[in-house]
């Protein structure tokens, strides 16, 4: 039983760490520039299709360097030409050119790789159950493993970029005081082009090598646009540690919710009370906790709102 | 020159919203009705509603070819006499039944007459529901609805109606086949069904039960999942929940990506179990089980590429795997517009609801043996057969989707052991 507990934390954490790669550069973009990004999940699709076409020419590991660059340039080349020029007139034309870009980018990547899933596979050196812990009688793929460890890796070289390095600390200032950074000499817009396009390669670096965990297709931006939204929202809008908290418990929650079978009326019924299909609400007292998950990040969602709006990490009053 | 930019934006906006909502609709719609029955009609358009984008987009994609591939051969071999060509007319319904609605009014406004549709009962009791009354209200303008894929048993049963006739077997055949393989198989201990949550799912999950617990009173069900339809992205939590009941055996009516992730999530963690599915064979999922599935994944099929020797077909299977690069595999839409295109032939008429009268009760020779429709609930009485997935090798020839495997007939239950008896009472309209 244990040993089942283990492994689903460990899928939890390998999921909920792919969601934080996702939305930290969301929620940093955000925090930065104040624009909620709607095209940030198809920079996502786009990681992974790009990292598709670059694997097959010339192999996966360098396709997980070069994808990311490729969605650095479109970031920066998005925010230069397009959403600089928008930000003048305020967040909504922001908001309505991220939205509008998703669509086109989703569009695009049927126009040239087709509607269909495409064939884009984990690397044969990384294919494969972890051998110590079968030792302890745990199957866990060493893909999984390997995407926990680019997180992490990817999560310590952020937190040092913005606390360690000259950059990081403009940002940081840039963050709360655009105009004095500005005076003081700095150049804000170039700043802002770098975050964003450092926002769409974290975001295609998730592509990478989520795209071939799971599954790579032109649907694959939908799947987890919602769940990014939910994240940044209850880990606190513009808050990276917020975000990581977040992901991690959606991961959790999703992937034990998944495991539990118990319901209303089980419970009930443990509890002496006679419940049938006659007992009125029987159809939702029915549901399992495995039915019911998909739609518990949702409730996270609508329950912070109400009780914390500003999320679990979040310092924002407005 | 502030509000013109805002205005330019929105504008801009509104435009690519715009493009994207018409190129979601495949073919723009036509403005006046072609082909009815009053006219000489000389092309006959057949509406195909079915996904075209979303999670289910490339297995309609795949099924649409097979269509055009059945609809070419009838047009060549002028199977629906002299000068009577078919078009296929496509409509995206996202896999969903609202949306199925949306496209069937575009079809009674283009004045098409017969509907194809299969994937998803949803979409599929949706749409009977709707034909049903559209032809009760405009008699003259009815449509005919061939469902190619759909298996819910109250298509034929409880909801049963004169203008739905369906080409695949349904839930209750299917299983009936699965549960007598199993009777036979002693290492089926601890069975766990994982099924998408909506009518297609629940039914196979209630089935399986039903005739598990009549056939094998010592099985145990020791799982039965529902989870929501194309929206998994990620079934480990499911696999290891299989794995802590220790389940040996899997049934699953699950299509496209949801068992294609389901195979590959069991692969990934090791899982030691059979899985016993409906759609082994549908595009992707071949791909995604590969080696590991080898004599582990069987399938309960109408027809399989490596009965031909005995069966006709063996030239469409090859001819449409040359054309598309695809397998061929969905034979029920090939036997839907072979009869269709028969039946108008026989009654030099394109109206459905004389085609519909022609259709009950025909019998003829399909690509998987003598096969009927049955008159009292437009139910279509094939063969079955319970495939394995193994090496290709031998009679097993046919390589499926470049994996160097192939389905290996294990047991072939005749029409008459694969027919199942109906409770439908079918309310006929009066011929003119």
């Amino acid at each position: 039983m244990l040993e089942t507990y283990i492994s689903q934390a460990l899928y939890g954490v390998s999921y909920g760490l792919l969601l934080f790669m996702l939305a930290a550069g969301l929620t940093l973009i955000f925090s930065m520039m104040g624009v909620l990004n709607f095209a940030h999940a198809s920079f996502y699709m786009l990681g992974a299709y790009i990292a598709y076409q670059i694997s097959t020419w010339i192999g996966f590991w360098l396709a997980l360097v070069l994808a990311p660059l490729v969605l650095f340039l479109v970031g920066a080349l998005v925010e230069r030409w397009g959403l600089r020029r928008v930000h003048k007139w305020g967040h909504v034309p922001e908001l309505l050119f991220t939205f509008g870009l998703s669509y086109i980018i989703v569009e695009l990547v049927q126009v040239i790789w087709g509607r269909q899933a495409v064939p884009y596979r984990v690397p044969p050196a990384l294919d494969g159950p972890v051998d110590w812990l079968l030792r302890y009688d745990i199957t866990f793929p060493e893909y999984r493993m390997f995407m926990m460890a680019v997180a992490i890796a990817m999560l310590l070289a952020l937190w040092l970029v913005l606390t360690r390095t000259r950059i990081g600390l403009v940002i940081q200032a840039a963050l709360t005081h655009p105009q004095q950074v500005e005076a003081l000499g700095h150049n804000v817009p170039r700043v802002f082009m770098l975050v964003f396009g450092a926002g769409s390669a974290l975001a295609g670096l998730a592509g990478v090598v989520g795209g071939n965990a799971f599954v790579t297709q032109p649907d694959m931006a939908n799947t987890v646009g919602a769940i990014i939204f939910v994240i940044i929202i209850v880990g606190g809008l513009g808050s990276l540690a917020g975000a990581f908290c977040a992901a991690l418990l959606i991961g959790l929650l999703e992937n034990f919710g998944k495991a539990e079978d118990w319901s209303a009326a089980s419970l009930l019924t443990n509890l002496g009370l006679h419940i049938g299909p006659e007992t009125p609400g029987y159809a939702v007292l029915k549901l399992t906790v495995s039915q019911v998950t998909p739609v518990l990040p949702y409730l996270l969602l609508v329950l912070i709102l109400i009780v914390r709006p500003k999320g679990l990490l979040g310092t924002r009053e407005d | 020159m502030n509000r013109r930019h805002v205005v330019s934006c929105i504008t801009a906006a509104a435009a690519a919203i715009f493009v994207v909502s018409v190129s979601a609709q495949t073919k723009p719609a036509a403005p006046k009705a072609a082909a009815t029955a009053t006219a000489p009609a000389q092309t006959v358009k057949i509406a195909y509603i079915d996904p075209q984008s979303g999670p289910f987009a490339g297995v309609g994609a795949n099924l649409l070819k097979h269509f055009q591939f059945s609809a070419d051969l009838v047009n060549a071999q002028q199977l629906a006499g002299p000068g009577i060509k078919f078009e296929m007319v496509v409509f995206d319904n996202k896999a969903s039944p609202q949306e199925t609605l949306t496209a069937l009014k575009h079809v009674i406004d283009q004045g098409i007459r017969y509907v194809v549709q299969g994937q998803g009962s949803g979409a599929a009791l949706a749409l009977i529901d709707a034909i049903d009354k559209h032809n009760e209200r405009n008699p003259s303008q009815s449509i005919l609805f061939l469902n190619y894929a759909a298996v819910d048993p109250d298509l034929t049963n409880s909801k049963c109606s004169f203008w739905h006739f369906r080409f695949d077997a349904n839930t209750d055949m299917k299983m009936e086949a699965l549960t007598a393989y199993i009777k036979d198989r002693p290492e089926v201990k601890n069975v766990f069904l994982i099924n998408q949550n909506y009518s297609h799912g629940h039914q196979v999950s209630r089935v399986a039960k039903e005739l598990l617990a009549r056939k094998r009173p010592d099985v145990k069900v020791v799982g039965d999942d529902l989870h929501p339809l194309g929206q998994v992205r990620d079934f480990a939590p499911y696999i290891a929940k299989m794995r802590a009941a220790s389940a040996d055996t899997v049934i699953t009516g699950n299509w496209g990506p949801d068992l294609a992730l389901l195979v590959r999530a069991a692969r990934d963690a090791g899982l030691n179990a059979n899985f016993y599915t409906y759609y082994g064979g549908v595009i992707g999922t071949p791909t995604a089980v590969g080696p590991a599935g080898e004599n582990r994944m069987r399938m309960v099929a109408y027809w399989h590429p490596n009965i031909t020797p005995d069966y006709p077909g063996e030239k469409l299977y090859q001819d449409f795997k040359k054309r598309f690069g695809e397998e061929f595999y969905a034979v029920a839409t090939y036997s839907a517009l072979t009869l269709l295109a028969d039946t108008i032939k026989r009654t030099k008429s394109t109206d459905p609801l004389r085609v519909a009268y022609a259709m009950e009760g025909a019998k003829w020779a399909g690509l998987n043996g003598d096969i009927e429709m049955r008159a009292s609930d437009h139910q279509l009485l094939q063969p079955l057969w319970i495939v394995s997935w193994t090496k290709v090798g031998g009679p097993n020839k046919n390589d499926i989707e470049k994996t160097g495997f192939t389905w290996k007939t294990e047991v072939s239950y005749p029409t008459y052991v694969a027919s199942q008896p109906t409770s439908c009472t079918m309310k006929r309209p009066a011929l003119p």
